[in-house]
């Protein structure tokens, strides 16, 4: 993250900018998919750049801003780029590229049709994302939030299947009622409140009364439901039916830490820490309850992926509950909290993502989804079992993988909340992740297959398989490489 | 000649009718209508940009000051809406049908073009006139020739769904007449601006309230408020659908119009909500519009009828941004009113390329469309999105504020009312997306060109493209509307 390549002001524009050109290139690229696809990388790389050269800016503590007009009076379109939007950013981005190079060896190699409208919406849904990141008020992120739904809505349903389209249905059925029944709602009524819908560290709502505030908090939590803290969680398995691209970079990413980084902005930006701390911390007052529902969240999204044998519903049930450590973070409403909640965000993003990789391997090499069937698999596909293996790791939080800064940032902020049972469902949470995802390598390399395994399955192409190793490695790189991001992140409680 | 444009806005469509009767052959009599529609339309948006100079403007029609002549005012509120009103009316017009449409019109053409400039002369007469009679005179002229458009669908039921619009429209004249004429028996008066100085006095006596109540009525079965809206599925769901593109976007708006200036301008805010708690009757009357409009529209086979229902949930959302008696919900029922007329004129253009390339207005009928009629299947959804009111277009705008409105009034159950109600949007706009994107297209579809023509397309994405970019940017909707709810409110123009 050294020098920066353009000059921040300049570059916040074209982070933003690149996404949707990318679609619209690709979009007029149709019919020549080896041009349309070198695009595409070509376009992830530009944004990624861009977004890498807000970091000394940032980092400086220097505004880096970018008002378009007033869509509605006071309130403009604009971006400002702070710590935490600038870490979502550079994980979006930077995984953008790798899915983008998994993608088309995963796309092509399960001759998937409609690519271009595939790789369209994926673009926009990128720059949706980065919208997101870099709103600097609530109607903007709105905006980008619903359009992130609208744009992954096609790619969920690219089968084009009666499954499909029953997946869809719930997919826009829980993301757009909630979105529109509980979040703007809470967006009007903070307008209503606080005059204003800027984010600030510290928070804006002011003078509003503890009722109004709680009322709020409690719209904002279950109404930006990409969180998927339940029981608005639904859509995350159903949206499995996505071609695993999606699935990894979308429904382990970008959609999906959309959420919870909103929720994580709104307690930094809206209430701001000491707001949230002083609705009270009880079981059954203030953030209490709330947090008992994140933390129920985090429990049975666990014991529900015990017992799925599709790896990918697995693995979304497991996204459930790691989401929820974020959004309990937030509501612990303490700085290591917030800090560890950032951190998540990056950490599971990368253990994550390579998880879905593997998936997507194994269904592309093996044409397997059922965990019940792949022991033995290992032996002929050892990289991406390995890869597997170490991710696993990283989300139960084992040193010397990145998750084990988050979890400790967490627990720390619950022993700062005075919250002790929170550290007790941490706890009881990792426990049953080794009792989900281990299992899966192990059984890979040591067990027997069911039936005699077919002559010619090896690994998936290079393009498949050089991406998950790559950011499996991540896992463990970001473990010795974790200060600047500390560093990045101290400034975000304000 | 600029200060003649409040009447010549009026008289150029009303004396273009009887010449193009004249012209009789098809093509001349579609280009003089075009030019005269947009030359309305220019005129319109000249006025506009007249009243933002140099505040409201007053013509005396025929030299005759007003009160005694008929005097035709122009503020920033109905500029606002002659040009709503005139956009979709020239839009709507661009739009080409031919090869679509049925015999019978096509041998008629010049009629079909006759009754659509007498119909855009009497809603632009109505916004425009501060002459209560006179509002009744232009209502009855739009209305007779909207009947005739109406009868010139394609299926004989267009008949009959024009002759019960006819009787219903008659009574709804009706009763505006009457309201009208006692209004007239108290003040003597006819010219509106004169009926607000010389009404209070005699507001309490009954024949005051009784006039409020006919004028109200007539109006809302106009605008069809529920329970008053039964001709409106009918109608627009049997018209030629450019036709209910046309009336959907401007003939229940004007008259939401004209209702808010009576409304606030002669009888005055205090009088309605304070006196006669109008709200009471309103706010219930528009929930149920918006929850039955928009659940029948969900039950709906054919296109045609489920944006009809939708008009019918829509226009509670108007009724409601009047009965919430402050700024932010009256600047979002009349924003609604430009927001809604061009997303649902497009919604209609868009149903009308999607049944020239399909053949069929039948949600089953279209099939595959997503992959036939790839721009016109879009059309539909995006407009559907500003139905929804998702952020980003038209409709999110009008939403806001009245969502504002009610929580400024301390209403958050009517806050939810109306976010849960746009919800049951998504339910009818995502019928058509699946069965447009999800099931494989008919045999009917096959081996066809893939685009309709530009005389269609343009015009549709005309509409639809404005839907979002008044979600975007709003200048010219909140920016102009904004100041004149607030001298709405204080009673003036």
């Amino acid at each position: 993250m050294s020098g920066a390549l353009l000059a921040p002001q300049a570059a916040l524009p074209v982070a933003l900018a690149a996404p949707l050109l990318c679609a619209a290139g690709v979009g007029v690229l149709g019919a020549r998919p080896n041009l349309r696809d070198g695009f595409t990388v070509a376009a992830s790389v530009v944004t990624f750049l861009a977004v890498c050269s807000l970091w000394p800016a940032v980092a400086a503590g220097e505004p880096v801003e970018l008002d378009l007009w007033p869509v509605l009076e006071g309130v403009t379109l604009g971006f400002a780029v702070e710590p935490l939007g600038l870490l979502f950013g550079l994980i979006a981005s930077g995984l953008w590229i790798l899915t983008s190079l998994y993608a088309f060896g995963y796309m092509r190699g399960h001759h998937e049709r409609h690519q271009t409208r595939f790789f369209v919406c994926f673009a926009v849904a990128i720059g949706a994302a980065l919208g997101i990141a870099f709103s600097r008020n609530l109607l903007t992120l709105f905006m980008f939030y619903e359009a992130l739904t609208f744009s992954t809505y096609p790619l969920v349903t690219h089968h084009e299947t009666e499954e499909a389209r029953r997946a869809g249905r719930v997919y826009l059925g829980v993301l757009v009622s909630t979105s529109i029944a509980f979040l703007l709602l809470a967006v009007i009524g903070t307008w209503r409140l606080a005059g204003t819908l800027e984010l600030r560290p510290g928070g804006i709502l002011g003078p509003a009364s503890d009722a109004a505030a709680w009322t709020l908090l409690a719209l904002f939590v279950f109404g930006i439901a990409k969180a998927a803290v339940m029981p608005f969680h639904r859509w995350l398995p159903a949206a499995m039916v996505a071609p695993t691209p999606v699935s990894a970079l979308l429904h382990a990413v970008a959609v999906v830490k959309a959420g919870v980084f909103t929720v994580l902005k709104v307690a930094l930006s809206v209430f701001g820490l000491e707001r949230l701390r002083a609705l009270g911390s009880g079981l059954l007052e203030g953030t209490g309850p709330l947090l008992l529902v994140a933390s129920f969240t985090i429990v049975s999204a666990s014991i529900v992926a015990l017992r799925q044998d599709n790896l990918k519903r697995r693995l979304a049930y497991s996204t459930i509950s790691q989401l929820s450590y974020i959004v309990v973070g937030a509501l612990l409403a303490t700085s290591a909290g917030a800090l560890g909640a950032g951190l998540h965000i990056l950490t599971h993003a990368v253990g994550k993502i390579t998880l879905f990789f593997c998936a997507g391997a194994i269904m592309v090499a093996a044409h397997e989804t059922e965990i019940s069937r792949m022991g033995g698999l290992g032996r002929r596909m050892p990289f991406t079992f390995l890869a597997f293996l170490l991710a696993s790791l990283s989300i139960i939080g084992l040193p010397p993988f990145a998750g084990a800064w988050s979890k400790w940032f967490l627990v720390l902020g619950a022993l700062d909340a005075g919250q002790q049972w929170v550290v007790g469902v941490l706890l009881l949470s990792s426990l049953l992740n080794v009792a989900y995802l281990l299992p899966i390598p192990v059984a890979a390399f040591f067990g027997k297959p069911p039936a005699p395994l077919e002559e010619g399955i090896h690994e998936a192409p290079w393009l498949c398989v050089g991406p998950l190793l790559a950011t499996a490695l991540l896992c463990l790189v970001l473990f010795l490489w974790i200060d600047p991001w500390l560093g990045l992140l101290e400034g975000i409680t304000g | 000649m600029t200060e003649h444009l409040p009447v010549l806005i009026v008289v150029t469509p009303l004396l273009a009718a009887p010449v193009s009767l004249l012209l009789r052959r098809g093509d001349p009599v579609r280009v003089w209508s075009l030019l005269v529609t947009w030359a309305t339309f220019g005129g319109t948006v000249a006025l506009l940009s007249q009243v933002l100079d140099r505040g409201t403007v007053s013509y005396a029609l025929g030299g005759w000051a007003p009160p005694l002549g008929i005097e035709y005012r122009v503020g920033l509120a109905n500029g606002f809406v002659l040009v709503a009103v005139s956009f979709v009316g020239a839009v709507v017009l661009t739009f080409d049908t031919r090869a679509g449409s049925s015999r019978p019109t096509r041998a008629r053409r010049y009629l079909y073009y006759a009754a659509y400039l007498l119909c855009l002369a009497g809603l632009l007469g109505m916004a425009v006139t501060g002459d209560v009679f006179n509002i009744f005179v232009f209502l009855e002229i739009s209305s007779l020739s909207s009947y005739a458009l109406i009868s010139m669908g394609e299926q004989r039921r267009a008949l009959t769904a024009a002759y019960s619009y006819l009787i219903m429209g008659t009574i709804g004249a009706t009763f505006v007449l009457l309201g009208i004429g006692m209004l007239y028996a108290m003040t003597g008066t006819l010219n509106l601006a004169d009926l607000a100085v010389r009404l209070p006095p005699v507001a309490g006596s009954r024949t005051t309230v009784v006039a409020f109540g006919f004028l109200a009525v007539g109006l809302s079965i106009k605008m069809a408020v529920f329970p008053l809206h039964q001709w409106l599925p009918n109608a627009y769901g049997f018209a030629p659908p450019k036709v209910s593109a046309f009336l959907a976007g401007t003939a229940t708006k004007v008259s939401y119009w004209v209702l808010v200036r009576i409304l606030f301008t002669v009888f005055g805010a205090g009088f309605v909500f304070g006196t006669l708690h109008l709200e009471r009757f309103l706010i219930p009357l528009s929930l149920l519009g918006m929850f039955v409009g928009s659940l029948a529209a969900i039950y709906q086979d054919d296109l045609r009828r489920l944006l009809a229902y939708s008009s019918i949930a829509q226009v509670g959302y108007m009724t409601l941004g009047i009965s919430l008696n402050n700024p932010e919900g009256l600047t979002g029922g009349l924003v609604h009113l430009f927001n809604h007329g061009i997303t649902k004129s497009g919604l209609f253009l868009a149903v009308a390329c999607l049944a020239y390339r399909l053949g069929s207005f039948r949600i089953d009928g279209l099939a595959g469309a997503g992959r036939r009629a790839p721009l016109a299947a879009f059309a539909f959804v995006v407009g559907g999105l500003s139905l929804i009111g998702v952020p980003g277009t038209a409709g999110f705008v009008s939403k806001w504020y009245l969502v504002l409105g009610a929580l400024e009034r301390g209403w958050w159950w009517l806050a939810v009312m109306i976010l849960l109600s746009s919800l049951l949007a998504v339910a009818y706009v995502w019928r058509f997306v699946e069965v447009a994107y999800f099931r494989e297209p008919g045999q009917l579809a096959l081996g066809q060109p893939r685009f309709e023509p530009p005389a269609m397309l343009v015009p549709t994405w005309c509409l639809i493209g404005a839907a979002v970019v008044f979600g975007f940017w709003t200048d010219l909707t909140v920016g102009i509307v904004r100041p004149a709810v607030e001298l709405l409110l204080r009673g003036t123009l």
